[in-house]
């Protein structure tokens, strides 16, 4: 593994599978009565939160903790750089707390990747979402999901539905999925596809009825009724009948097929809200599994590939 | 250093080779080339005169920039006129063109008197100011350009540089108005609707790298309509810092019809690409932004073929704390007068596509004439003034942003190789780089 997690494209198939095999060892401990590992004990994890994000916090939180490892949270207010305090200055107080990993989330597309390469701090840089750029644990964690029920995700095909343009979630599973064999088809008004997608290692189509018949597993990503206003789309309705997933077009998939979204949801307009609580749904799974994976990448980055994962606390 | 004192003694510049031509002998005197070959060695055995050895150097006519940053007034934390012309200076260049977005902007007879003053005493190089199309660059009234043009400072290049004159019928007015004192409209093409919020060029990569994309056509479209405005109300227009292919074939267009249309192009889109971009370092953010290799090819091909008629380099000076940042935080623009001639140099020549004459064609002698500055990029032959640069092509060197005499240090070059190095610029047969790097 490398030093750092900013790009879902910088893992190797062999990076990946390691990732999502040590996710599947951390999961396992959950069915344990004690569900803490001594692995990262001494070390310090610093949530750096640009951006309010309660859900990917707490679960990178509960990671660490899992780990043993002390958490330090820390929420950088303000929606500029200019308001609050820069990028630099907060990495140089981290890197004089002494932190191991920190793990951003910011506003700004590239920040974590700022953050990495400016030497402002020497600790390990996980990028827990940056921008319209990426969210490479989110998509470790959708990976991870859609092989805990489908096998080897080789030749499997996925879809991926909605507003591409923004989406750091589909950006990272593009790049993942391609990496793990998968067949990546990304549906979704053309002005929500980014120019150049063409040179994406996936296809593209603008029906989402087409490419949903086909799917092992379709992703509904989350759309901002505001886009509206920018003339993205004419309007929530028309994107809700065109890219909307509700029962009639749940009726056209595959049984075997898996649904899935990486939250928060805007039920009835992505996504009704039948689908959502269906049972092909795995978005209540997608955020246990979470915790998991970001225990494997946290094991993974902070304790080098060779370790072998420790038994857990007081049990012998 | 004020270029009101007198200069010392004659200086004989042996063994130099004008425009890279054959090797011949210069003698500089009273601010004017006073001879050339022979005649300047049997003169310079006559006098007691300073020697320069310039076995080898290319001499080019002092250069021209047409589009420079100074920041003074209002950002002297970033440049002052003092710093940025010493750059000039190192770079090559005599005459610059000093824009018209300080802080107050150039926009009244005093500001851009005061540029000149600043200018005059600092010595380095003459400072040409620009004077905005509008007042505050605001886009919604004219600057009084006529006050401007009428002014000590001259002004004849006018430009919201930093903001494209956007509104169509104000676009119109200015291109009409400036022909009453042979003024010229210099665009910052940018649709503003088509670029909001962008951080760079629209294309494959800014999708991977969840940029807000600045498409070409933002770009064209604006050229395209005042290409037909300005030949509809007959008038020039000049076009700043063109950077795509399409620009390119336009401009060919537009000047096939015979309309008075010009155009620059900066070094640093001459050379680099939104490849760069990839490293999230705002080092590489720039307005218009770094384009692919193609709009390269095309604009090296334009410049070769003139239809680009100038480099300019947009130099433009940011304090770190503007760049040592996440690149969206960060402002737009890089350094580029000392750098220019070496882009320039590696670009154009070492590919073939230009001569020295024609570097000294595209970097002094046109843009020169755009800015109607009467005692710049003159030819280099007796009685011209004795503005001219001493340039080793021979040697590269590392790029070291600690060494550059700008305030700023937002180089894109920094720690690349590039081809030649400036030795001395003469400004009215005086010196106006440092003393200790003219060889003895
Ligand atoms: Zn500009």
């Amino acid at each position: 593994m490398r030093r750092h997690l900013l790009s879902a494209g910088d893992l190797s198939r062999e990076d990946a599978v390691l990732v999502l095999d040590t996710a599947e060892e951390m999961r396992s401990l959950a069915d344990r009565p004690i569900k803490k590992l001594p692995a990262l004990r001494g070390r310090t994890v610093v949530n750096l939160f640009f951006e309010d994000s309660t859900r990917t916090r707490i679960s990178f939180e509960a990671a660490a903790k899992r780990l043993s490892a002390d958490v330090i949270n820390f929420a950088a207010k303000g929606s500029s750089v200019s308001k609050g305090e820069s990028l630099k200055d907060t990495a140089l107080t981290l890197q004089a707390m002494g932190a191991d990993a920190i793990v951003v989330r910011h506003h700004s597309s590239g920040a974590p990747h700022r953050l990495a390469s400016a030497q402002w701090t020497h600790g390990s840089v996980i990028n827990a979402g940056d921008g319209t750029h990426e969210h490479p644990t989110q998509a470790l964690l959708d990976a991870f999901t859609m092989r805990r029920h489908l096998g080897d995700l080789e030749g499997r095909r996925v879809t991926i539905v909605g507003d591409v343009l923004h989406s750091r979630v589909a950006r990272s599973n593009a790049l993942l999925l391609s990496t793990l064999g998968a067949e990546v088809t990304l549906v979704g008004p053309p002005t929500l596809l980014p120019v150049g997608v063409a040179s994406w290692p996936v296809h593209t189509s603008y029906d989402l009825d087409s490419s949903i018949v086909k799917s092992d597993a379709v992703m509904m990503l989350r759309v901002q009724r505001e886009r509206m206003n920018e003339s993205f789309f004419p309007s929530a309705r028309e994107y809700s009948r065109r890219y909307g997933l509700d029962t009639r077009r749940m009726a056209l998939l595959p049984d075997h097929t898996l649904v899935l979204h990486p939250g928060p949801m805007n039920r009835g307009m992505e996504i009704s809200a039948d689908v959502a609580d269906s049972t092909r749904s795995v978005i209540v799974e997608q955020v246990s599994n979470g915790v998991a994976v970001r225990m494997a990448v946290l094991y993974l980055l902070l304790s080098g590939s060779n370790v072998p994962i420790e038994t857990p606390v007081g049990e012998s | 250093m004020t270029s009101s004192e007198p200069n010392p003694l004659p200086v004989l510049l042996r063994g130099g080779r004008p425009l890279g031509g054959p090797a011949t002998d210069l003698l500089l005197d009273e601010g004017a080339i006073a001879a050339i070959g022979a005649d300047a060695t049997s003169r310079a055995g006559a006098e007691v005169i300073e020697v320069v050895e310039a076995d080898g150097l290319v001499i080019l006519p002092g250069l021209v920039d047409l589009h420079t940053h100074l920041r003074e007034p209002g950002r002297e934390d970033a440049e002052t006129v003092e710093t940025g012309t010493r750059a000039a200076a190192r770079g090559g260049f005599t005459a610059v063109h000093a824009m018209a977005n300080t802080d107050p902007v150039a926009d009244t007879a005093g500001v851009v008197e005061q540029v000149r003053r600043l200018g005059q005493e600092a010595g380095y190089c003459d400072v040409q100011p620009v004077g905005a199309v509008t007042v505050g660059l605001q886009g919604q009234r004219l600057a009084e350009m006529g006050a401007m043009a009428d002014s000590a400072a001259r002004v004849r290049i006018f430009s919201d540089d930093g903001h494209c004159v956007s509104d169509a019928v104000l676009m119109r007015r200015a291109l009409e108005y400036v022909k009453a004192f042979d003024g010229v409209v210099a665009q910052h093409a940018q649709e503003p609707r088509l670029t909001e919020g962008a951080q760079m060029n629209e294309g494959p990569l800014s999708g991977m790298l969840g940029m807000r994309g600045w498409p070409a056509v933002a770009e064209e479209a604006i050229i395209a309509r005042d290409a037909l405005l300005a030949a509809h109300v007959g008038s020039r227009l000049h076009v700043c810092h063109v950077s795509t292919a399409g620009s390119v074939e336009l401009l060919r267009w537009a000047k096939g019809k015979g309309w008075a249309i010009t155009a620059e192009v900066t070094p640093h889109h001459l050379l680099l690409t939104d490849e760069l971009a990839a490293t999230y370092d705002p080092v590489y953010k720039v307005n218009p932004p770094l384009r692919s290799a193609a709009d390269v090819d095309a604009l090296r091909a334009g410049l070769a073929d003139g239809t680009i008629d100038a480099v300019a380099t947009d130099h433009a000076p940011h304090p770190r704390e503007d760049k040592e940042c996440e690149w969206a935080a960060a402002a737009f623009g890089m350094l580029g007068l000392e750098t220019a001639l070496s882009v320039v140099h590696q670009s154009m020549v070492d590919t073939g596509l230009l001569d020295w004459a024609g570097v000294a064609d595209r970097m002094s002698f046109r843009p020169a004439r755009i800015g109607q500055l009467a005692t710049h990029g003159r030819p280099l032959a007796v009685g011209e003034p004795a503005n001219l640069v001493l340039y080793d092509a021979a040697v590269s060197e590392v790029v070291r942003p600690q060494d550059s005499a700008s305030l700023s240090r937002n180089t894109p070059y920094a720690g690349r190789t590039l081809p030649g190095r400036v030795v001395a610029t003469y400004l009215r047969g005086r010196c106006s780089t440092a003393v200790e790097t003219v060889p003895a």
